[in-house]
């Protein structure tokens, strides 16, 4: 009996760092937030939020500047996983062959993502704005000497997704090596007696084999691209500005930054916090349809 | 190998030289770009600096400036990037290892709850937690914003998730026999825990700490709440955005403070790179 009283009181005691540290910071903040986005919150202190239902979720909806918002980080999102996924794709494919110094390449490609987004952001703004003009210049190419990148809304986009390609190919490439190099060689080798092509044996065999792998890596940059904020804010701060139903938006303002700007620079938490309710929303059906797609790939294999 | 094969592997060889020259890109054009002059940046990013010890000057512009305060961002980061990790993988350790030994409703109805945080994305959060920290301020006393507990606690509370759930992964996997046998020679619980279970727990202690280690010392928005801007507690990263929104522009500056925030990472990375991409990918599959 007491032997039992003495290991629950041991299990609490255990648990109780962890446990109440992530109520405070996450659960109890995660409620509060529901609750404020169905109210008038201001965040000012002793000015008690009055109930509004769901006013502030009606007003999201007809808000341009959220539409746009939406519009652009999906599209952001698509192009992202495109492009990290080719170039990781590629990266792995080249370094897990016969090449020489293999292993040299890998922790190259891999550097970038240990740079956080936010100093990686500022590098990129440099690049886009005097060094590339510049090669231009050397290169004569006017296109090029002449390339506002970061002032065009559609280029400004591109840009983005080069900086954070450039940042998250490098991991991606390593999930995609660890799934390749479980490839059987051997089972390669009698494909090629049997007279198969490359595009046979990346069809039949390798593709199968990393097949796994994507599932993984394609929702990592999914989620990934969806939440991107470091890199946005040092790369173009959300603009440069541009027309959309006859209303000034933000060209690069995703979600994430959207949100916080909505927030502290528009200065209205209650509908910032709206909006971050419906991110979590979206997040969350992702999030879900990863699992499902999973274990529904787990039975058929 | 036949001279078909030959040439496809000088093919592939010189494609992933050229990709790997791409990549190494813009790190060269940081590193001859610190070394240049305001003037010089200006009239020609793409060149060898004339003067390479110009560097040096602008380290220590960086490092002694007044309203950048880079040295005291390094005193800061380092503080709370280890204090964080050191608490995060202990206190979810120990969390992880009761979950598993105590079969019940209740602990794997906490351990699921655990599972929660990992959907939770930080910006479904943030602007409750800033309010929750000033109301903890001013019910009990306790200052949380723009303090260094707070950040911690805000740290263990995002990280604990992940890593209780590596954890609880791998404790299941250790024979129960061993506790068992160390109870009956007498050994109490945290006896048990910290020289017996610890020491197993090295290899995926060193993963949760290298993944948490890459987030905190990056992170950016979550310092900014927290810590806000003009405090004396700041971050890297916060000190680099505060700077370079600030300044007009001065990229020789700029170039320079972000060479010095990728430096400590990279030599970081050569010393234990085996450790990282294994930690890192392991981290992704889970």
């Amino acid at each position: 009996m007491k032997q039992q009283k003495n290991n629950r009181l041991w299990f609490w005691l255990f648990l109780a760092p962890a446990f109440l540290s992530f109520i405070i910071v996450v659960i109890i903040p995660f409620f509060m937030g529901i609750y404020y986005s169905l109210t008038d919150w201001t965040a000012v202190a002793g000015i008690k939020p009055n109930f509004v239902g769901f006013e502030n979720y009606k007003e999201m909806f007809s808000d341009m500047a959220f539409r746009y918002s939406f519009i652009r980080t999906f599209l952001f999102t698509f192009l992202s996983v495109l492009s990290i996924n080719f170039m990781a794709l590629l990266f792995a494919f080249l370094v897990t062959k016969d090449i020489k110094g293999k292993n040299f390449f890998r922790a190259g490609f891999f550097i970038p993502n240990l740079i956080g987004g936010l100093v990686l952001g500022y590098i990129w703004q440099f690049i886009f704005k005097s060094v590339v003009p510049q090669l231009g210049g050397l290169l004569g190419i006017p296109a090029l000497e002449e390339l506002l990148l970061l002032a065009d809304p559609t280029l400004a986009l591109i840009g983005l997704i080069v900086a954070f390609t450039w940042q998250y190919a490098g991991y991606i490439m390593m999930i995609y090596v660890a799934a390749l190099l479980n490839v059987p060689q051997e089972l390669l080798e009698a494909a090629e007696i049997d007279g198969a092509n490359v595009w046979q044996k990346f069809r039949s065999i390798t593709f199968p084999m990393i097949a796994q792998a994507f599932t993984i890596t394609s929702f990592l940059t999914l989620v990934n691209s969806f939440k991107q904020y470091d890199i946005i804010i040092a790369l173009t701060k959300g603009g440069p500005s541009t027309m959309f139903n006859d209303e000034i938006v933000n060209s690069t303002e995703m979600l994430a930054v959207h949100i916080y700007n909505v927030a502290f620079k528009y200065n209205d938490m209650a509908q910032g916090q709206a909006r971050a309710i419906i991110f979590f929303l979206i997040l969350s059906v992702i999030s879900v349809g990863q699992v499902y797609f999973n274990k529904k790939r787990e039975v058929e294999m | 190998m036949t001279s078909k094969r030959k040439y496809v592997t000088i093919g592939l060889t010189l494609l992933t030289l050229i990709l790997f020259i791409f990549t190494m890109f813009p790190f060269f054009i940081v590193v001859i770009n610190s070394a240049k002059s305001s003037f010089e940046i200006i009239t020609d990013p793409i060149s060898f600096p004339e003067r390479w010890g110009q560097i040096l000057d602008n380290m220590s512009e960086i490092w002694n400036s007044e309203s950048v305060r880079y040295s005291s961002s390094v005193v800061s980061s380092v503080v709370i990037t280890t204090l964080s990790l050191a608490t995060i993988s202990i206190f979810s350790a120990m969390a992880a290892w009761v979950l598993v030994r105590t079969k019940s409703k209740l602990s794997t109805f906490i351990f699921l709850f655990f599972l929660s945080g990992l959907i939770i994305p930080f910006q479904v959060v943030m602007f409750p937690l800033v309010s929750l920290f000033r109301n903890i301020n001013e019910i009990f006393d306790i200052k949380m914003l723009r303090t260094y507990h707070g950040m911690i606690l805000a740290y263990i509370g995002f990280g604990a998730p992940l890593a209780v759930f590596m954890f609880h992964g791998f404790i299941k996997s250790i024979p129960k026999e061993l506790e068992e046998a160390a109870t009956i020679d007498g050994c109490s619980k945290p006896q048990i825990f910290f020289l017996i279970i610890m020491p197993i727990l090295k290899p995926i202690f060193v993963t949760i700490i290298i993944l948490n280690a890459i987030w905190i010392w990056n992170d950016f928005l979550l310092p900014q709440l927290i810590l806000g801007v003009g405090n004396d507690i700041q971050t890297i990263p916060l000190a680099i955005a505060n700077f370079a929104g600030s300044f007009v522009k001065k990229w020789d500056l700029i170039m320079t403070a972000v060479l010095m925030a990728a430096i400590p990472i990279i030599i970081g990375f050569l010393l234990l790179q085996k450790h990282i991409i294994k930690g890192m990918v392991a981290g992704s599959i889970k």
